[in-house]
């Protein structure tokens, strides 16, 4: 029989440590991390190489919007740590729920840019299969996603099958009523499904200090019943260890788990935002000193991992990667407006059919009356 | 057999579930109470705690869960305790419910299935009798059912469940007792079409839910008084089935809309739009309304002066201008009880 004596211990053991995970330091030195172990050269340098073009992808998407090539970019740049560290932790067979800001953590994912970017274009909603990649669209309304992912971990852990499940959060995100009622039924159901929270101090001008009470977000899961556990943001190699232990962990049986990583928005929330009506600059510049990919160069260039002719090549990968991005997306696109009614329904109803035929006679009198005299 | 609306229910989620173990069944107290108006009995100790079970008390949560679910290939069937207790999964149905296979192109498909009993009648206290069908309908992507009869019941859900699109499925919480003669199981007309439930020749009645029993009441009451009326079971809302309707209204000339929600800006304003947009040449009088008052749901002793009844409805048909037609019509309604100028 369960006892109510046995709980106060349990809780006590969910509580999180308060200092985040680190592996590398902000300088470039190694750290230990309570259960992570630090990953052979190979692995460090290929993450490096990942981390790169992921920079470099950001700031191409930025530069796209600026182009009038992208609708909007919500910048990833500052937390490509924990997008690049996130995803690589996960296994083919696994899911991921990304947010609108995570558009790195898709790209890292392998689905061509080409496809991720036909949301921020504004093409279509989602441009990639999702079955496919086993990753679901990158969704707008916060934390609503979350819910999907706990029902989707629910489901693989019932059929028995292999298969954990990533969401990510954003700290906002946190305050939503979806995120907890997602923390607690995946809590109460046991679903494989690990709560991955980016805390980049703002929710498009709100501080942290105005979502939450709690002494750290990772805190918020004692509530459920879940652990908590903080990592270093900025740490590519912590992130991928702690999510990719997390995750083994959920599709072990071991139930789900929250993490909050600990990073920074170096950008405004879009190319739309201005920054510094609502923060210092002096507080983004006092997180370059943490940058995730000059942490790693140090570790690796101390440590003989890294030289210069490898550091061009890596360079030149990412270079070749943002010039095919940039092609790609300088080709001009016009969606078919008959596509509007294909995927409504499984099977047009008769007044979207009606509609489709009144759209095309409506093309089909302009493009007449548009006949050059 | 002698089946009541809810057993009939109940029969199609078990015949669901022993026929496709994709089937899932959850919701609050759905599991071994057998849900508040029992439509889950007996499934929980058939099926077992994998197949239908309880969840922690969150709608959106088990809308949302249900998504999940159906992404990953099972078929969901939820259900809404009461219909004013689904708005907290609002968000859920209208953003990703509605539009998952839109936002995807086809990839995602979500043959999901909420339920949600719904309208008055039953005496309930507040938040207990809301009729919420026009918040579903007015959302492209999702289908929207109700029943009318036992056997629609049966048949309407079975066919919800093979869906591969979304349904929104409105159970008339009043009529979850009402009792037919039927052998089930029972497969009626595709759920997609609307039926003529009575045959008329003066006016066409349209309604759907707990309505149509109300509305063939009104009829054979009518016809004492001389007139004879058609009445329309939608059965779907979303889609609406104009093409039947639309005949039937071409034939009567007349037609009145019979819901127990709110008038101003409700589901019957879309039919009478629709309908004067297809038959106007064919209407003798315009098409008129018999709605709930437009206030909140009243409290239990008060909901019979806000609800639909025989006598409202056949004062509709009374004012459908037959001074200026040929039809011999009946006595003036007037005085009727229940009467109300101006509705």
């Amino acid at each position: 029989m369960t006892t109510l004596a046995t709980h106060p211990a349990g809780m006590l053991d969910l509580v999180p440590l308060e200092e985040p995970a680190c592996l590398i330091n902000p300088d470039g030195s190694p750290s230990m991390a309570l259960g992570l172990t630090m990953p052979d050269g190979g692995e460090l340098v290929g993450l490096y190489r990942r981390l790169v073009a992921a920079r470099r992808f950001d700031r191409q998407a930025t530069t796209l919007t600026r182009q009038g090539r992208l609708a909007v970019y919500p910048s990833a740049g500052g937390q490509e740590a924990c997008q690049v560290g996130a995803v690589l932790a996960l296994h083919p067979e696994d899911w991921m729920f990304p947010t609108y800001r995570d558009t790195v953590a898709v790209v890292t994912r392998g689905i061509p840019p080409v496809e991720v970017l036909s949301l921020l274009r504004g093409e279509w909603h989602c441009g990639y299969d999702p079955k496919e990649w086993r990753t679901a669209p990158q969704c707008t309304p916060l934390a609503t996603q979350a819910l999907h992912a706990v029902g989707l971990a629910t489901a693989a852990r019932r059929a028995h099958e292999a298969t954990a499940v990533l969401v990510f959060l954003g700290d906002g995100a946190t305050s939503e009523g979806d995120a907890n009622i997602a923390m607690n039924f995946a809590a109460v159901f046991d679903a494989p499904v690990v709560f991955f929270i980016q805390n980049n101090q703002y929710a498009i001008s709100v501080p942290l200090s105005r979502q939450t009470k709690s002494p750290t977000l990772a805190h918020r899961a004692i509530g459920y019943g879940l652990p908590g556990y903080r990592v270093d943001g900025n740490d590519v190699v912590a992130v991928r260890a702690m999510v990719a232990r997390l995750m083994d962990q959920a599709r072990d049986g071991g139930g789900p788990a929250v993490v909050e990583a600990v990073t920074y928005r170096m950008e405004a929330h879009t190319n739309a935002d201005d920054a510094t009506r609502y923060r210092p600059p002096e507080e983004a510049e006092s997180w370059i000193e943490r940058d995730p990919l000059i942490r790693l160069e140090t570790y690796l260039t101390n440590h003989g991992l890294l030289d210069q002719p490898r550091r061009d090549e890596i360079a030149a990968a990412a270079e070749r990667f943002a010039r095919s991005v940039r092609d790609a997306m300088s080709v001009d696109v016009v969606p078919d407006p008959a596509g509007l009614f294909a995927h409504v329904y499984e099977q047009p109803t008769p007044l979207l059919k009606a509609e489709a035929a009144w759209l095309a006679e409506e093309l089909a009198t302009a493009s007449t009356e548009e006949v050059p005299s | 057999m002698t089946v009541t609306m809810g057993e009939a229910l109940n029969r199609a989620l078990h015949d669901a579930m022993a026929s496709d173990e994709r089937v899932v069944v959850f919701g609050e107290d759905v599991g071994r109470l057998g849900g508040v108006f029992r439509v889950t009995d007996g499934l929980n100790a058939e099926f077992g705690e994998e197949r239908c079970f309880d969840t922690p008390l969150a709608e959106s949560g088990i809308v949302g869960t249900a998504v999940g679910m159906a992404m990953y290939g099972l078929r969901p069937v939820v259900e809404m305790q009461f219909d004013a207790f689904a708005y907290p999964a609002f968000e859920q149905i209208t953003s990703h419910v509605a539009k998952m296979r839109n936002r995807t192109r086809g990839q995602l498909t979500l043959p999901l299935v909420i339920r949600i009993p719904y309208g008055g009648g039953i005496g309930g206290v507040e938040h207990h009798s809301d009729s919420s069908e026009a918040y579903y309908t007015h959302t492209p992507g999702l289908t929207v059912l109700t029943p009318g009869t036992v056997a629609d019941a049966y048949s309407l859900m079975r066919e919800a469940i093979e869906l591969e699109d979304p349904v929104i499925f409105l159970e008339p919480k009043r009529r979850y007792w009402s009792k037919a003669e039927v052998n089930l199981p029972v497969r009626t007309e595709a759920c997609r079409s609307a039926v003529i439930r009575r045959h008329g020749t003066d006016v066409t009645v349209i309604a759907y839910g707990s309505m149509i029993d109300t509305a063939l009441d009104a009829a054979a009451v009518g016809a004492d008084e001389g007139y004879d009326l058609e009445v329309v079971d939608l059965r779907s809302l979303a889609p609406f089935d104009t093409e039947t309707v639309a005949a039937s209204v071409r034939r009567t000339g007349r037609a009145v809309v019979v819901h127990e929600a709110s008038t101003f800006g409700g589901y019957g304003a879309e039919v009478a739009a629709r309908l004067s947009e297809e038959c106007f040449h064919y209407l003798e009088a315009p098409i008129l309304r018999v709605g709930g008052l437009d206030v909140p749901y009243p409290p239990p002793m008060l909901e019979e002066y806000h609800l639909p009844n025989v006598d409202r409805i056949l004062d509709a048909v009374a004012r459908l201008q037959w001074e200026d037609s040929s039809v011999v019509v009946g006595a003036s309604r007037a005085g009727s009880a229940g009467g109300r100028a101006g509705r």
